[in-house]
């Protein structure tokens, strides 16, 4: 018998700021300690909410202040910080071993902190003030794309999952994050973490579960406008990236690359966030 | 104690006003009215509204802050900082003197060597996001701690010098581990140590602007915050000593022109950072040349407010408002020469006076008040010198007419019209609430006058036309220019002059210049 | 007229600044019996009928039973159908009826229709008349005959007095305030007035700040005082404090006075009453403890 019978959290997607069911009500086994966890399995529809709550929460999320949005990305890390623990496990889960995986949570606290100090900076970086040669006031610089899709990559499940989410929020876009069931328990910490950061409702969505029917729903939808795809599968990629095309995606591909290419240099940039960039130029005549 | 208003007053009353057609209809004695009869006896005052600071404990004494520890001073000798708005001590803090200034530098040496320089940038971004939150949690104790070291109202510290100094710190942490992509195919590295001094007229800001740039980009610092003003670097001290900063990377030590001059000279300094007066700063860019020393200086400014016929006029009479008024005038980049088209000089006057009217002098701490003490005696007697220099050429001089308290030092808002460029109080900034009106009738004559100038720090340019304020941007020649706006401030917005204002810039990816070798 | 152009930034500023007067102690209740005096009480439902209107009127005079200090609102304000029992029901005390018209909210119908509409108001008793511009008309550009329409109307009230609603929130910029504003004081309004209440956003203090400094600009050219109303989504009492504080510093204490301002709220009532006996007892209140008439 157990000592002290605990309390078991239901494992559910956050779509919109709020932790929700699957409206499929359809879940999948997941192993944690020994026990099964019912982990919510994210459908067709749960994508299209999703979308629909990064594009309502996207004009404002937009219009912030860079600075504000570097507060508040910082914020997410404190909140990782104080949540050491339950990454921690979660990674113990998954099967990471000890050391390894408080090298993870490190390496992911410092990257949230790394990009928090790149939101108001990113703009300074990309734009230019262009000499034409005419009497014109030519300046070019990046504003967010909107809503970007974005498929984590597996492994490393935390720092792999932060890498390829943050960098989208701070150009100014809004997620919507598909995770896949080989740990879900490290996106839904990094959810429970974002909901107590500021970060203001349906900035980030995540949804856990299978592929097979998210994916192509995500890579299809017309009102996404980017798409960040961390997919070993190389034909649900392939098949991913074709339908991307219907409406001009944005799309960058990264494959499944080693683990141990996430806690490299080349896994963080100001690139990344150009990723999901667009460069605006505004002409205006100068003279009396 | 309430703070009161009461309707403008020329300071020549009975003399012809200005003619116009608007001005015709005011009556001799000078006060403006409306000719129209207003109900007798709504009044509506506004009650004191004092900022309560019974949680704020001075100690009698304070001292130097050097290798992470306070110290007595080696000289034993101690100064006193007052509240200028009632004239009473607040505490006093230690004179570092030449030996103190040593003990400094090498301590901000040693922590070069030993700490910082080893500090991975990460760390370095780490330990600055810390102190920016830090001054943000605390921001109310040290909003409330500069109104009554410096005289301004608790609205200015509380609103706009906290937040942007915990702003600028926030800011550069986030450059600390980035200096590789701020300058293409450059490796950045730091400077070594850093002297810092700076003014009383926006202490912790000022102490901002130095200490987080040179700090992210790997320098260590020795600060000396000016001498009237020098409690809220202490409180920032305590900041970095509880943000568990190495020992020595920020030293800061009290005192005064011999302090600084003391600093300046200390062989032991890879770089002098300067703001206050261009007087001073030409002697400090001597003993820099001389001693081969990189230095960067913000000095003086005269700023000219240029205000064109279709200028939103509303908005551009509180853009000369917060030009001139905002921070008693205590502002390097005032925008202290008001030049105004022809054609709408009398709506700009008739509006300007009838605003003024609404400024509310009295004790810094209520929160009510706009217009607070000026800094020191020594200020005031400067600025009543050229106010009176003003009104000896013959400038028609208008004050508000708000009774004044009976201690502390203060100088009612006061604007002069019929100015002409060679006037002393067109020339000479007054650093003071003090404004000049001059006229122009075309856009070249504007950018002439503006222009003509010894210095180049700031300036203002409003109208409503897009492509005349593209234009007379690029003719300006000043470091910073406000269009439709005026004292506007970013930590990533770069700020510096031209000319004998000064040269390098603070704020932006151009402020990490000043701490880099490249 | 020479139009002065207005910077939305700069005026946003300047309302945000104003918003940081603190206003405490005796200064916040005189404030709040100023709120009440000025008050235009307001019901406009479908599904008004008398009987609720006589309740509003009943509050109206006496606002708390508690409290026989405090001073009646200056007006309630409702639909041309009710004008009769509103009359009725203030017969002896010195609340004025102001009826909406011309088409509220709004004003989409024939002129012939308004100024019907605007007689029959007065007839029944109408001490003010509160009018709508024609939105479509204005933002079209034929500002000649939005002016002569509220002209018409201004005939049309009689010794009943005019305010005119802009409905700032349909106009789109500052510019265009200012611009409505002018025109309606030129063709006669006594009172300029922010919004019907009925459109989001109704009144903001930028938009309330940009017609100060225009009746100000009009009153030195023209010396015609006209008042403003401001109406929509004041709810709370530190909302209409800092409408207050809009007037004080744009055209002088004197004019917080019913002649001269207006607020047209509903709930924002009970929410001075509980300011006030907040600041009398110095505890925080309930609305259990207030009518809901």
């Amino acid at each position: 018998m157990e000592r002290r019978v605990t309390i078991r959290k239901t494992a559910k997607l956050f779509i919109g700021g709020a932790f929700v069911r699957s409206e499929s009500g359809r879940t999948f086994t997941y192993k944690q300690d020994g026990r099964v966890v019912n982990v919510a399995r994210a459908s067709r529809k749960d994508v299209r909410d999703a979308v629909r709550a990064g594009r309502t929460a996207w004009p404002s999320w937009r219009d912030r202040t860079a600075y504000n949005r570097g507060q508040i990305v910082y914020r997410v890390a404190e909140m990782l910080e104080s949540r050491r623990e339950q990454f921690t496990d979660a990674l113990l889960a998954s099967g990471i071993a000890p050391g390894a995986a408080a090298g993870e949570v490190n390496a992911a606290i410092d990257r949230v902190v790394w990009y928090a100090g790149w939101c108001d900076k990113i703009e300074q970086l990309l734009s230019t003030k262009n000499p034409v040669g005419i009497k014109h006031f030519n300046v070019s610089s990046p504003e967010p794309t909107g809503v970007v899709g974005v498929v984590a990559p597996d492994r490393p499940s935390l720092l792999g999952l932060v890498s390829t989410v943050i960098p989208v929020v701070c150009g100014g876009n809004c997620a919507v994050v598909l995770v896949g069931e080989s740990d879900p328990l490290c996106a839904i910490a990094l959810a429970e973490a974002l909901a107590t950061a500021d970060v203001p409702a349906g900035v980030v969505n995540i949804l856990t579960g299978g592929f097979a029917d998210t994916v192509p729903t995500l890579a299809g939808h017309m009102d996404v406008n980017a798409l960040d795809l961390w997919i070993g599968d190389e034909k649900l990629d392939a098949a991913a990236a074709q339908r991307a095309c219907d409406n001009v995606k944005r799309v960058r591909r990264g494959g499944a690359p080693a683990r141990r290419f996430w806690f490299g240099d080349s896994a963080q940039g100001p690139d990344w966030i150009e990723a999901f960039m667009e460069i605006k130029t505004v002409w205006h005549p100068a003279g009396v | 104690m309430a703070t009161s208003q009461a309707p403008i007053r020329r300071r020549r009353p009975g003399k012809a006003a200005r003619t116009s057609t608007r001005s015709a209809r005011q009556p001799a004695d000078g006060h403006a009215r409306l000719a129209v009869a207003s109900p007798a006896g709504t009044s509506w005052p506004y009650a004191a509204a004092p900022e309560s600071h019974d949680y704020l404990k001075l100690a009698s004494r304070y001292e130097l802050f050097i290798g992470g520890k306070w110290v007595k001073p080696l000289g034993g000798r101690h100064f006193a900082s007052i509240n200028p708005a009632t004239e009473e001590v607040l505490t006093h803090v230690g004179e570092a003197s030449a030996a103190d200034v040593d003990r400094a530098v090498r301590a901000a040496r040693t922590a070069y060597e030993k700490y910082w320089r080893r500090c991975t940038p990460a760390s370095r971004a780490k330990y600055l996001y810390r102190i920016a939150r830090a001054i943000t949690e605390r921001s109310r104790e040290l909003a409330v701690l500069e109104s009554m070291d410096t005289g301004k109202p608790i609205k200015e510290s509380r609103d706009f010098d906290i937040p942007l100094a915990a702003a600028h710190f926030f800011y550069y942490a986030g450059w600390a581990d980035k200096l590789p992509w701020a300058f293409p195919n450059v490796e950045p590295r730091p400077l070594g140590v850093a002297g810092q001094i700076i003014p009383w007229n926006f202490p912790l800001l000022m102490a901002a602007w130095k200490i987080a740039p040179a700090l992210a980009c790997g320098n260590t610092v020795v600060l000396k915050p000016a001498e009237t003003t020098p409690l809220t670097a202490l409180w920032l001290a305590e900041i970095v000593r509880q943000a568990n900063l190495p020992p020595g990377v920020v030293n800061i030590i009290t005192g005064g022109g011999d302090t600084g001059a003391a600093l300046v000279r200390h062989p032991g300094l890879d770089k002098v950072a300067f703001t206050g007066s261009t007087e001073v700063g030409k002697e400090i860019a001597r003993e820099c040349a001389r001693l081969r020393r990189r230095v960067t200086l913000e000095l003086g400014g005269k700023a000219a407010n240029i205000i064109f016929d279709d200028a939103p006029l509303d908005e551009a009479v509180e853009g000369i408002i917060n030009g001139i008024f905002f921070n008693q005038g205590h502002v390097c980049c005032a925008g202290s020469r008001l030049l105004v088209q022809e054609p709408v000089l009398d709506a700009v006057v008739h509006k300007l006076h009838r605003r003024m009217q609404t400024l509310r002098l009295g004790p810094p701490l209520d929160k009510n008040t706009d217009i607070g003490a000026i800094n020191s005696k020594a200020q005031l007697q400067k600025i009543q010198a050229l106010a009176d220099s003003g009104e000896a050429a013959g400038c028609k001089r208008y004050e508000t007419t708000c009774a004044l308290p009976a201690r502390g030092y203060w100088f009612r808002p006061t604007f002069f019209t019929g100015v002409a460029l060679s006037h002393r109080i067109a020339q000479e900034e007054i650093f003071g609430p003090v404004l000049s009106v001059m006229t122009f009738r075309t856009p070249d004559e504007a950018v002439e006058k503006a222009n003509n100038t010894r210095y180049g720090l700031s300036a203002g340019v409003w109208t409503d036309k897009g492509s005349k304020n593209f234009k007379i941007v690029s003719q300006l020649r000043a470091g910073v220019v406000w269009a439709n706006t005026y004292n506007k401030f970013d930590p990533s917005s770069p700020f510096g002059g031209y000319k004998e204002s000064g040269f390098g810039r603070e704020g932006g990816m151009h402020g990490l210049l000043p701490y880099l070798e490249r | 007229m020479a139009f002065v152009p207005v910077d939305a930034v700069g005026l946003e500023e300047r309302a945000s600044s104003l918003a940081t007067r603190s206003i405490k102690r005796d200064a916040k209740v005189a404030g709040l019996r100023l709120v009440i005096s000025c008050m235009d009480l307001t019901s406009l439902e479908g599904k008004d009928t008398p009987e609720r209107i006589k309740q509003l009127c009943r509050k109206a005079v006496t606002v708390d039973p508690d409290d026989p200090t405090l001073p009646a609102v200056a007006a309630v304000c409702v639909y041309p159908a009710l004008v009769a029992a509103a009359k009725r029901a203030l017969l002896g005390s010195s609340v004025k009826v102001a009826s909406v018209a011309t088409a509220f909210p709004s004003g989409q119908s024939g002129l012939d229709v308004k100024l019907r509409e605007v007689r029959d108001a007065v007839t029944d008793g109408a001490d003010e008349v509160d009018m709508v511009i024609d939105r479509g008309r204005f933002l079209a550009g034929h500002y000649r005959e939005v002016a002569e329409e509220i002209a018409a109307v201004k005939e049309a009230s009689g010794t009943a007095r005019l305010k005119v609603i802009l409905e700032t929130g349909e106009l789109g910029t500052y510019d265009n305030v200012r611009r409505a504003s002018w025109l309606a004081m030129e063709a006669g309004a006594d009172f300029i007035k922010t919004s019907t209440g009925k459109v989001q956003p109704a009144a903001t203090p930028p938009a309330a700040l940009a017609m100060l400094q225009t009746i100000r600009d009009y009153e030195a050219r023209s010396h015609r005082a006209v008042g403003l109303k401001v109406a929509g989504g004041i709810r709370t009492a530190k909302q209409a404090l800092q409408y207050l504080v809009l007037v004080k510093e744009t055209l002088g204490e004197e004019r917080l006075d019913p002649r001269y301002f207006r607020i047209g709220a509903s709930s924002l009532l009970n929410d001075a009453l509980m300011q006030l006996r907040k600041e009398r007892t110095g505890t925080y209140q309930s609305d259990d403890y207030f009518t809901k008439d």
